[in-house]
């Protein structure tokens, strides 16, 4: 959907969204990767299971919940990126695993 | 004194957060300033300390490179800055409790400003939930911050400043523009003008608005003038775009991503938890807090400052924080009334300035009335996905507020506590019941005020705090 408009050059890292190596910039959200991603969608609803992406990037909608380093339903446009981060896009409910 | 506490505590790091911390710091008080941004500047100067030493500060233009000076200002105050700190309950008194790398504190002191700024106003219509739709503020966020813009041409929808700069902004960066929807109804221009007497002080930023309307003009991209209804369409993210003008023009185009945006309303969430009197403001259709001449709320020593007191733009959030600033340094006894009232009156003959416009912007950019009345269809809630249809049905069953129209529906429910679905649902029960839209009420807004983990409740540092 966006794309970056200069090469990031030594503030250049490197995050994991669901198991796949994407390059993002010191100083940018979670969001803002999840946005440049060919899927579009970052996460699938609690309550119908229909996809959702970020929407306000500025903390009010929650629409960006998403899994950060095993933490569940984080706000990605309120979270800086870090390099080797694992992020996972959510799918429906929360489920409990033992 | 604890390391908990400090004289003043200041929520927000924007225009008003960091005016009051530089003003505060200047009497001598000790300042704390939690915000939830990894940066000082707000929503108005997002990513200002990064942006302004690169070349892309050109593009945004000058009133975002402003933020600079106010920026270097608040760092340089001496004031404690916690950055990347979530606000999830506070209490008269005064007592806060924020969450900061996963782990929570609390904090004390003798007086509050509340300087939690604006979000856009919520724009509901069928397809507003598909991924692709985004608010123009959003998108704005992305280029300050991300120096990211959509990747292809990109439609536009709606009404306010904002779309206009943005679009100015967006070409500058070498973005494209597929067309522009604007939802300005007919016939403002003669019900704003009489408000331009009082604004003619101002009168550099109306040629600045004038002279961004021609540039967009001269782009060459379609602009639809008077959009009544705007409809989303897609599968698993908006595919097409439908829209139909106020004269029965209608058009139905292809669209990868769509921006919305119809003026912005006051953060409350805070402010309406402490309990502060709010009041009702027509010409912005919003809440906004009841406050005295300095900023103080009908609760003592809590002081509402910024975008949160009523939208006034930078320049008033600055003037507004300096002024709380002043009264509570006399409050507690660091300069004299008579002082603080002879400073005060030159902030505040600038602040009439600053505001002075404010009217006539209010006047042209009222939200149409479709905003507040969506078809059926239209998911109003996001979290718990209820719809317009859902709730006029319960609204009509005993005359209900907005509150139990909550638990009858779960609508408000969802992580984002009613921030989307407040103001679109009060004006869904004030048609459906026949009464004015402000006296249906507002939800009642109960901590935490952002989701907060047990673990991180059961890192809160209360032994410390006692000692």
């Amino acid at each position: 959907m966006f794309r970056k408009l200069h090469d990031p050059g030594t503030d250049a890292l490197t995050v994991l969204i669901d198991g796949v190596p994407v390059p993002a910039a010191v100083g940018e959200s979670v969001a803002a990767v999840l946005l440049r991603q060919p899927q579009g969608w970052s996460r699938t609803t609690p309550v119908s299971q229909t996809p959702r992406a970020p929407y306000c990037m500025m903390g009010v909608c929650f629409e960006c919940l998403i899994e950060v380093d095993g933490r569940g339903s984080v706000q990605g446009c309120m979270t800086p990126v870090e390099n080797g981060m694992r992020i996972a896009r959510q799918q429906g409910r929360r489920t409990l695993v033992a | 004194m604890s390391s908990h506490h400090t004289d003043l505590l200041i929520v927000g790091a924007g225009p008003a957060g960091m005016a009051a911390a530089v003003t505060a710091r200047r009497q001598g008080l000790s300042v704390r300033v939690v915000d939830d941004q990894a940066a000082p500047g707000g929503q108005i100067w997002r990513g200002i300390e990064t942006v302004a030493a690169t070349p892309r500060l050109a593009r945004l233009g000058e009133a975002y490179g402003a933020g600079a000076g106010s920026a270097l200002a608040f760092r340089q105050s001496g004031a404690i800055y916690e950055p990347g700190a979530q606000l999830w309950q506070i209490e008269p008194g005064i007592r806060a409790f924020v969450t900061r790398d996963g782990r929570a504190s609390s904090v004390t002191a003798d007086a509050l400003v509340l300087a939690t700024g604006a979000q856009e106003r919520p724009v509901p219509f069928p397809g507003w939930t598909l991924p692709g739709v985004l608010t123009v503020g959003a998108a704005q966020i992305l280029l300050k911050t991300s120096d990211a813009i959509p990747d292809k041409p990109v439609w536009i929808a709606g009404c306010g400043p904002l779309p206009l700069l943005y679009m100015t902004q967006l070409l500058a960066a070498g973005g494209q523009i597929a067309g522009f929807l604007d939802t300005t109804p007919r016939g403002r221009l003669g019900a704003s003008l009489r408000h331009l007497i009082q604004g003619l002080s101002q009168v550099g930023d109306l040629a600045k608005g004038l002279s961004w309307d021609v540039k967009l003009r001269r782009a060459g991209f379609p602009i639809v003038r008077y959009v009544t209804e705007i409809v989303a369409e897609g599968k698993e993210r908006i595919e097409r775009l439908r829209y139909r003008t106020a004269s029965g023009q209608s058009g139905n185009v292809p669209a990868e991503v769509l921006l919305v945006h119809e003026g912005v309303v006051p953060n409350v969430h805070a402010t309406l938890s402490l309990g502060c009197k709010m009041e009702w403001h027509a010409a912005q259709q919003c809440y906004r807090p009841s406050l005295d001449a300095w900023g103080e709320t009908s609760q003592p020593r809590i002081f509402v400052a910024g975008d949160g007191a009523g939208i006034g733009g930078a320049q008033a959030a600055e003037l507004r924080g300096r002024i709380a600033a002043l009264r509570i340094a006399a409050q507690l006894g660091r300069i004299s009334e008579g002082k603080a009232e002879e400073v005060a009156g030159g902030e505040r003959r600038a602040l009439k300035r600053a505001l002075s416009l404010r009217p006539l912007l209010d006047a042209y950019y009222a939200p149409r009335p479709q905003v507040f009345a969506p078809p059926d269809e239209t998911i109003v809630c996001r979290c718990e996905e209820v719809t317009a249809g859902d709730l006029r049905a319960q609204a009509i069953k005993g005359r209900p507020g907005p509150n139990q129209l909550k638990a009858f529906t779960r609508a408000g429910m969802g992580p984002c506590q009613g921030r989307q679905c407040g103001y679109t649902i009060a004006h869904i029960l004030a048609a459906a019941q026949n009464r004015p839209v402000e006296e249906v009420g507002f939800y009642r807004i109960r901590p935490p005020l952002k989701p907060v983990t047990l673990g991180e409740l059961a890192s809160l540092d209360e032994p410390e705090q006692a000692a």
